[in-house]
């Protein structure tokens, strides 16, 4: 265990280091961030102070390895338009974005798992087609799209819901969070249901192939044949089988929440490090966008990680073909 | 009551299929008493389990119940409201499967699946719905029952898993229990204690016991009376020492021959020749016709009735004689 | 090879017969026309369109942000609304669909050729050259393509041709292991062994008979990807990373109508995202069929 503990971890460094070296390579390779953050009237005496002072007259070799060492000191750089360390800026908007990602899941269980099941339960049903082309379109079409038609819905048209922005905050545990007060839930309800949408779709999906198979199963007979209600064998014997796949899958899929929740921050301008990249992406602000590609990646890499581990853990099957391979 | 506590009439079970109606039933008629076992025998698809899973009204679409009567304890149940026959369920009358891998849940402690039962019959405190659960489980012999019903299923051994679902079967000690191939997944050592264990149960309790099996050998060391069916039919019925020592329909005389026993060792096993027909497209005549060693003519005209005499009756033109040994 | 000749017509009659079988559903006449009307309405968006929505002297700045049905200055009418610089909505979406579609079928139609020779390739060469190209594969797959198709953008700049490079490099690896996954299947089938003992040329084996083994499943993929492909950039223009602003597809449509939405001017985005989601529903339900036709085991 301690073997694959270590390896596991190895691999993961590597992949980070990876995409550190991908990550900076691109985007420092092309572009000139002098261009815009200079006076457009600047002469190449100004442009030259700027550009030393970004470091960025250096060759990229040399960028590089400074880039590594900093890194390696928790330093990803200075933002150029902010002139704060870029990590630090990210650090600010992640509990925004953390929250808006949480809440989302959160919807995409509640939304996804009764319907997928209900589909589930009557395959041939109207309003089970409905549902399964419902979710078919939440799988295809444009997230941005959505969220715009919602906020012309629900803020322009019924001015029920705030069309943008984050709500007032509280301090949970030293963290800005807007989810414990109505209002600061308004702000929160748009962007988190746009987000879940894609996610309850495949939820739905999830929940209901679950049911289609766990209806055939005996213990499903037998529970009838025990005389429990419908209800029961819906709410215990059938939804406990289904929920720990769809919630390992959707705890795999925090991640790509997280990534895609750029989108819904630019729609519903909420002020999370999604839309602080979107931002930076447009003023050139390499330490920032660097920042939070790294953030990102590191994400990523610790939820696969972590539900490696867990696995390995909770499954002797997988330790036994580890230690054999 | 001296009546029977299942009397099943002129029961027929149909399935719609992309090839037609099926008839997986057709025309069963059984009585079963308090305390008496039955041994239900035949090959798959030969409307055994169907004609169990209807006794429990667990006959799913595209299935149906077309025709007939069951009565239980003299209600009868076709027709029953569903809310009125699931108060049935698991209180007088009780199944159990095949595979207890996948009868008990896996993700559902024993105490939560056997408290459930209970208190789906029952308004009881949790508490002494959960002594009698322990109980129960100490009477199918489960050794420290109090930590088994902490346990989730897959830690427990097949045999015990059975012994679980046999204990929750019992758990309202009801009239009648339907045992649908229960041992046929285990060893053969576990299989023989489990079938002693039903059959004492059964006796201390008067429950009634239909066995569903296609092994005549456990059949022979069970029951009382014993139905043979085959495709759809009940084709031999009687009590179970006469139909086996001297069978008259030729099926049964073919069940019989091609069981392995230890008085033939070395000689070639007997096998009925051909296939089980297809339920779609039974012979307009008698159904074993087509394999049936002793079938002439009027076997392939129309399906011959029962033919009664005394505790016995069969469904066969030209039965195996009288006092053949086999 | 004599036999040729019945080969080539057994393959057209089993083209035949897909084809006939695709039709087999009334609603695919549906799907199948709504595409070719798409396709034709952007290949000949020039001729169609009621005015040149990018020819700035067309346009008239007083006619801008008109809603639906308007009339403009010189007396025409502007069915769908005018943008703020009082382009017509109408002629803007349907240049719009044509950008959008030339992105989605073209990324779609190179990163499938890339990425089907990647994996035949791998799952031909077997070993260690597969291991690698399927941790890559693995590797991109774990990352949300819109984040990749991002960093890609950050680093390109705007612009149809990048956004095109981008979008094959992010969709390569789906048909890699498309491809991968069934040429494993046909490796060991017995014409494969055939080809191998005839001593073929290995580029022989590879592309005219393994490649057409995979190929069902490929245009499957293919269909829906040109969908996500759409989508995708729909998205990135949206974010202003997309297409430049000279040549906007319906996604920067959408995005120039966004800062009007919230004053209730819905048509400028709105109406551009019907077309995007007419056009991505419509793909779709082609490759739906297309997927029942050409491979039920990939059937729901």
């Amino acid at each position: 265990m301690l073997a694959y503990l270590i390896r596991r971890v190895g691999q993961a460094l590597l992949v980070i280091a990876a995409m550190a070296t991908i990550v900076f390579l691109s985007i420092y390779a092309v572009g000139n961030p002098v261009d815009i953050l200079a006076n457009p009237n600047a002469d190449a005496k100004e442009m030259a102070e700027i550009s030393a002072r970004l470091g960025l007259d250096k060759p990229l070799w040399e960028q590089f390895g400074l880039f590594v060492w900093n890194a390696l000191h928790g330093d990803l750089g200075r933002s150029f338009v902010f002139n704060e360390p870029a990590l630090k800026l990210i650090i600010q908007r992640m509990p925004a974005t953390l929250e808006l990602a949480f809440v989302a899941l959160i919807m995409s269980i509640v939304i996804g798992i009764p319907l997928g099941v209900w589909a589930g339960l009557k395959p041939d049903a109207w309003s089970s087609r409905t549902i399964m082309s419902g979710s078919i379109l939440g799988f295809s079409l444009p997230n941005f799209w959505i969220g715009l038609m919602l906020i012309l819905l629900f803020a322009v048209q019924l001015k029920w819901l705030p069309s943008g922005g984050r709500g007032p905050t509280t301090n949970l545990f030293g963290i800005p969070v807007s989810f414990l007060s109505w209002e600061g839930l308004r702000y929160l309800l748009l962007p988190a249901f746009t987000l879940a949408l894609y996610k309850a779709a495949l939820v739905i999906r999830l929940s209901r192939s679950g049911t289609r198979e766990a209806v055939l199963q005996d213990y499903v007979r037998f529970a009838r044949a025990k005389g429990l209600s419908p209800t029961r064998i819906v709410l215990v014997h059938v939804l406990k089988n289904i929920m720990i796949p769809v919630v390992t899958i959707l705890g795999l899929e925090l991640g790509s929440m997280i990534a895609f929740a750029v989108v819904t921050e630019t729609v519903f301008a909420y002020p999370g490090m999604g839309k602080l990249l979107i931002d930076s992406i447009g003023r050139l602000d390499r330490p920032v966008i660097v920042a939070y590609l790294m953030m990102v990646v590191v994400i990523f890499v610790v939820i696969n990680l972590i539900v490696d581990l867990l696995y390995a853990a909770l499954d002797p099957r997988v330790r036994l073909q580890e230690s054999e391979g | 009551m001296s009546g029977p506590i299942l009397s099943i009439h002129d029961l027929k079970v149909e399935f719609g299929t992309r090839q037609g109606v099926v008839k997986a039933v057709d025309g069963v008629s059984l009585n079963v008493y308090r305390g008496e076992v039955l041994g239900l025998v035949g090959e798959s698809g030969s409307g055994k389990s169907v004609t169990g899973l209807s006794i429990l009204g667990l006959i799913d679409p595209p299935g149906r119940i077309a025709s007939g009567s069951i009565k239980l304890e003299g209600q009868e149940l076709i027709g029953l409201p569903e809310h009125e026959l699931r108060r049935l369920r698991g209180e007088r009358m009780a199944m159990i499967f095949q595979d207890p891998m996948t009868t008990l849940n896996p993700v559902l402690r024993i105490d939560t699946q056997m408290i459930e039962t209970i208190r789906a019959h029952e308004k009881v405190s949790e508490k002494a719905a959960r002594s009698r659960a322990e109980e129960a489980l100490k009477r199918v012999g489960i050794p420290s029952p109090a930590e088994r019903l902490l346990t989730y299923p897959h830690q427990l051994s097949g045999g015990m898993r059975q012994r679980v679902a046999i204990a929750i079967a019992l758990l309202m000690s009801p009239a009648l229990l339907v045992a649908d191939e229960p041992t046929t997944a285990l060893d053969v050592t576990i299989q023989s204690q489990i079938i002693a264990e039903v059959q004492q149960l059964c006796a201390e309790t008067g429950t009634a016991l239909i066995w569903i099996t296609h092994d005549l050998a456990v059949v022979a060391g069970l029951a009382d009376r014993i139905a043979v069916m085959y495709a759809g039919r009940i084709v031999e019925e009687g009590d179970v020492d006469p139909v086996l020592d001297h069978p008259r329909h030729p099926y049964t005389y073919g069940l019989l021959g091609s069981a392995p026993s230890n008085n033939r060792r070395g000689e070639k096993l007997a096998q009925i020749p051909g296939m089980t027909p297809s339920l779609a497209n039974l012979p307009p005549g008698c159904a074993f016709a087509p394999r049936c060693a002793f079938a002439q003519e009027d076997c392939r005209v129309v399906p011959p009735a029962l033919t009664h005499a005394g505790s016995r009756a069969w469904r066969c033109f030209h039965p195996v004689p009288d006092r053949e040994t086999v | 090879m004599t036999d040729a000749p019945f080969i080539l017509d057994r393959g057209e009659s089993l083209w035949r017969q897909r084809v006939s079988q695709f039709f087999a559903k009334p609603s695919a006449y549906i799907s199948f026309g709504l595409l070719v009307l798409l396709l034709l309405i952007a290949v000949f968006a020039p001729w169609i369109a009621p005015q040149n929505p990018y020819d700035l002297a067309q346009l008239d700045i007083m006619d801008g942000r008109l809603p639906p049905g308007s009339k403009s200055m010189d007396g025409k009418t502007f069915w769908l609304g005018t943008d703020e610089q009082g382009r017509d909505m109408l002629s803007a979406i349907l240049y719009g669909l044509r950008i959008s579609l030339f992105v989605g079928v073209v990324s779609t139609f190179f990163a499938c050729i890339i990425g089907a020779s990647i994996g035949v390739f791998a799952a031909y060469k077997g070993g260690k050259v597969e291991s690698f190209v399927m941790r890559l594969v693995d590797l991109q797959l774990s990352f949300p393509a819109i984040l990749i198709a991002l960093v890609l953008l950050a680093a390109f700049g705007r612009g149809i041709d990048k956004v095109i490079i981008a979008l094959i490099i992010v969709q390569w690896a789906y048909y890699a292991r498309t491809v991968r996954g069934n040429a494993l299947v046909e490796r060991n089938r017995d014409y494969m062994e055939a080809a191998r003992s005839l001593a073929l040329p290995r580029s022989r084996i590879l592309f005219s008979h393994l490649l057409p083994n995979c190929l069902p499943p490929l245009i499957v993929v293919a269909t829906v990807q040109v969908a996500h492909a759409i989508a995708l950039e729909a998205t990135l223009s949206f974010l202003g990373v997309g297409v430049p602003v000279t040549e906007p597809s319906l996604g920067m449509l959408i995005k120039n109508g966004y800062d009007y939405l919230m004053s209730g001017k819905y048509w400028i985005s709105t109406w551009p995202g019907l077309a995007l989601v007419l056009a991505i529903v419509v793909i779709n339900l082609v490759g739906d069929r297309l997927r029942d036709v050409l491979n039920p085991r990939l059937a729901k």
